[in-house]
C-alpha cells in the first residue's frame, strides 16, 4: 500500500508534529520504502491465530485502594517550561 | 594499572582488603575519562558522583556504574539524548536506581544513546554520535552505544542499558563487552522512559559474565510500581557461574545462517560452536520458521507503541517549549523542533499503523504474526536448553554509512529483534574479532525466567576463551 503526501500530512497532524516541505518529501519516500517492505506480512497465514499484544498472561492488575503520599507539587512543577501557582500554563484554549 | 580497567569483582577484592579507597576508583575513572572521552564521546551528561553513605556489605558497595540517559536518576539530567527533554531533572529515581543506591553503588554519569532509543548506531543523538573504541570511525552500535563504549574503553566499570529490539546486545557485540536483555518482567521498568512498553527491558553491560550476574542480582525483582514486572523469586545468579556445560543441548536455528552474514562473523560463530561441543554441549539444528517476518512485525509494534508513549512530550510538563499562540500550534512546533529525524519517522509510522483504515491491515496483523514468532521459540525450547546465534550479521559499520537508508539499518537487527517479540532473555558475549580487529558477538537465548542457563553457558565459554581480556588501543 503506497503512502501519499496527503496521507502523511494527515498522519503528521494526528500526532501533532509540524513538518516543513523538505521533511514531507523525504519522509514520504522513506516511509514508502519501509511500508513496501512491511507489506511482506500479507503473505503470512494468520487465519487461526490470535494476537499477542503482550507476552505475559496478565489481565487486570489491581492494587489496594489505599492513599499513599505523592510527589510534592513543587517538585513536579520544577521542570515545567511555564507554570503559574500549582498549575502548568499553556496557551489559551477557549476564546 | 588504572583501577578503571578492572572488573567489579577485582575492585571488590581490593576494596575488601583495604588496598584501595573508593575515592581512588573515582579518581582513576576521571583521569581515564579526561584522556579517552573526547575521542569516543560515550557520555551525554557527567555530573559529580554521589557516594552512598549507608553501610552495606553488598558486592556493589562503592562501585561506580554508568546509566543510560533514558533511566531516571533523581535530580540528575535525564534527557533520552533528545532536545525535547532539554534540562529535565526527574523528581524521582527509577526502581533500578533505587536498588543500586541501596546496594551502595555510585551512580556515575549518563551515557549517550540514540534519541529515545530509536536506532542501532547511537548516531541519532541530539549530542552527536558516540565512536567505537575499537575503531573511532565506526559506530558503537545502539541504542545503548554510550553504555557499551564506556565499558569497553574503561571509562566506566559497568553500565545499565535498555533493550527494545537489541539495544543492549548489539552494541555489546560491536564493542566487545557482555550485555544481557533479561526476560520481559524480570526487571522493573518504573522510571525507564518508555519507548515500546511491551518490549522494553533494562539490563546490564559489563566487562565479564560474572559482573553481569552480580548486577542482575541487584536490579531484578517484582515491583508494584511496574504492573508488568513478574512476582517470581529471583535466584542468586552468581550460583550459575559454573564452568561446566556437559549434556546441555544448544540449538542452532537454520534460518539464521543464510545469505548476508559477514564471513568473519560466520567463521567466529562456527568455531565457537565447535568449542562448546568440545566442552560437552550437545549441538542440534532447530528451526525458527517465521524469522524473516520479525523485522516487519517489530517496526509496526514498536513504532505503534512509541507513537502513543511519546505523546507525553508536548511542551507542557517538562523540557522544550516552542512559543506559539494556540495550543495545537505550540504542540506542533515543539515536537517539530524537539524531536530528531528518526524520532519523527517512527512516531509518524506508528501513528499511520494505528490510524483508521490501517489498524487491521498493519497493527492487528503484526500482533498475530508476533504470536507465530513466539510459538516458534516455545517449540524450539522443547528440543534444546538454549539457542546460539550471531548477535549481528556484521561487525560495527562506519559512522554515516547507513544513515541515509533507514530500512538497511532496521534489517541489521534481524537476530536480536525476535527475542523482544517473544519476551525471552538473551545475552551477547565476545566470541572473536574480524580481520580488521573489530569485535564479534555471540548471542545465547533461553526460555523465559531462565537467565541461569545463559549465565552458565556464557561463563563456561568465557572461562575457556580469552576474547574478553583484549582491550581496544585508543
Amino acid at each position: 500500500m503506497a503512502i501519499s503526501k496527503k496521507d502523511l500530512i494527515h498522519v503528521a497532524y494526528l500526532c501533532r508534529i509540524g513538518l516543513d516541505e523538505a521533511e514531507l518529501d523525504s519522509l514520504t519516500k522513506e516511509l514508502e520504502k519501509i511500508i513496501e517492505y512491511i507489506d511482506q506480512l500479507k503473505k503470512v497465514d494468520i487465519k487461526n491465530t490470535s494476537p499477542t499484544s503482550h507476552v505475559l498472561p496478565l489481565k487486570n492488575v489491581y492494587r489496594e485502594d489505599k492513599t499513599i503520599p505523592s510527589l510534592d507539587p513543587k517538585e513536579v512543577l520544577q521542570n515545567a517550561p511555564f507554570k503559574k501557582d500549582n498549575f502548568f500554563k499553556v496557551p489559551k484554549v477557549i476564546e | 594499572m588504572s583501577l578503571a580497567k578492572l572488573s567489579i569483582i577485582q575492585l571488590r577484592e581490593k576494596l575488601d582488603k583495604s588496598e584501595i579507597k573508593p575515592s581512588d576508583i573515582i579518581a582513576d575513572l576521571k583521569s581515564q575519562i579526561t584522556k579517552i572521552e573526547p575521542k569516543i564521546k560515550a557520555y551525554a551528561h557527567l555530573e559529580e558522583a554521589a557516594f552512598s553513605t549507608e553501610f552495606k556489605s553488598s558486592l556493589l558497595k562503592d562501585i561506580p556504574i554508568a546509566i543510560k540517559d533514558n533511566i531516571c536518576v533523581k535530580g540528575q539530567l535525564t534527557t533520552c539524548a533528545s532536545n525535547i527533554l532539554t534540562g529535565f531533572r526527574p523528581p524521582y529515581d527509577a526502581t533500578v536506581i533505587q536498588k543500586l543506591k541501596s546496594a551502595g553503588a555510585v551512580i556515575f554519569g549518563k551515557t549517550n544513546m540514540d534519541e529515545f532509543a530509536f536506532g542501532s548506531s547511537t548516531e541519532h543523538s541530539f549530542y552527536g554520535p558516540t565512536h567505537n573504541p575499537w575503531d573511532l570511525t565506526c559506530v558503537p552500535g545502539g541504542s545503548s552505544g554510550g553504555s557499551a563504549a564506556s565499558v569497553s574503553a574503561d571509562t566506566a566499570i559497568c553500565a545499565l542499558g535498555s533493550d527494545t529490539g537489541g539495544s543492549i546486545r548489539q552494541p555489546a557485540s560491536f564493542c566487545g563487552v557482555v550485555g544481557l536483555k533479561p526476560t520481559y518482567g524480570r526487571v522493573s521498568r518504573y522510571g525507564l522512559i518508555a519507548f515500546a512498553s511491551s518490549l522494553d527491558q533494562i539490563g546490564p553491560l559489563t566487562k565479564t559474565v560474572s559482573d553481569n550476574a552480580i548486577l542482575m542480582n541487584v536490579i531484578s525483582g517484582y515491583d508494584p510500581k511496574d504492573s508488568t514486572s513478574v512476582n517470581v523469586e529471583v535466584p542468586d545468579y552468581t550460583k550459575s557461574l559454573i564452568n561446566d556445560i556437559k549434556g546441555i543441548k544448544i540449538g542452532i536455528p537454520k534460518e539464521y545462517f543464510v545469505e548476508g552474514m559477514d564471513s568473519d562473523v560466520k567463521k567466529a560463530i562456527l568455531e565457537s560452536i565447535e568449542l562448546l561441543k568440545k566442552l560437552g554441549a550437545e549441538i542440534k539444528e532447530i528451526s525458527l520458521k517465521h524469522t524473516e517476518y520479525a523485522v516487519s512485525v517489530y517496526y509496526i509494534v514498536a513504532t505503534a507503541e512509541a507513537s502513543s508513549n511519546l505523546a507525553r512530550f508536548d511542551g507542557v510538563q517538562y523540557g522544550l517549549r516552542v512559543k506559539e499562540n494556540s495550543l495545537i500550534e505550540m504542540y506542533k512546533a515543539t515536537r517539530q523542533d524537539g524531536f530528531g529525524k528518526e524520532a519523527k519517522r517512527r512516531i509518524i509510522l506508528g501513528t499511520y499503523a494505528l490510524s483508521h483504515g490501517y489498524y487491521e491491515a498493519y497493527y492487528l496483523r503484526a500482533l498475530k504474526v508476533r504470536t507465530l514468532i513466539k510459538n516458534d521459540f516455545a517449540n524450539a525450547f522443547k528440543e534444546c536448553d538454549c539457542i546460539l546465534t550471531p548477535t549481528n550479521p556484521s561487525p560495527a559499520f562506519k559512522i554515516g554509512e547507513r544513515l541515509s537508508d533507514p530500512l538497511t539499518m532496521y534489517l541489521s537487527d534481524i537476530y536480536t529483534i525476535s527475542v523482544n517479540l517473544a519476551g525471552i532473555p538473551a545475552i551477547s558475549i565476545p566470541c572473536g574479532f574480524t580481520k580488521n580487529k573489530l569485535p564479534i558477538g555471540m548471542q545465547l537465548l533461553s526460555k523465559s525466567f531462565n537467565e541461569e542457563m545463559l549465565f552458565r553457558v556464557a561463563y563456561t565459554y568465557e572461562q575457556n576463551t580469552t576474547w574478553h581480556k583484549e582491550k581496544p588501543k585508543i
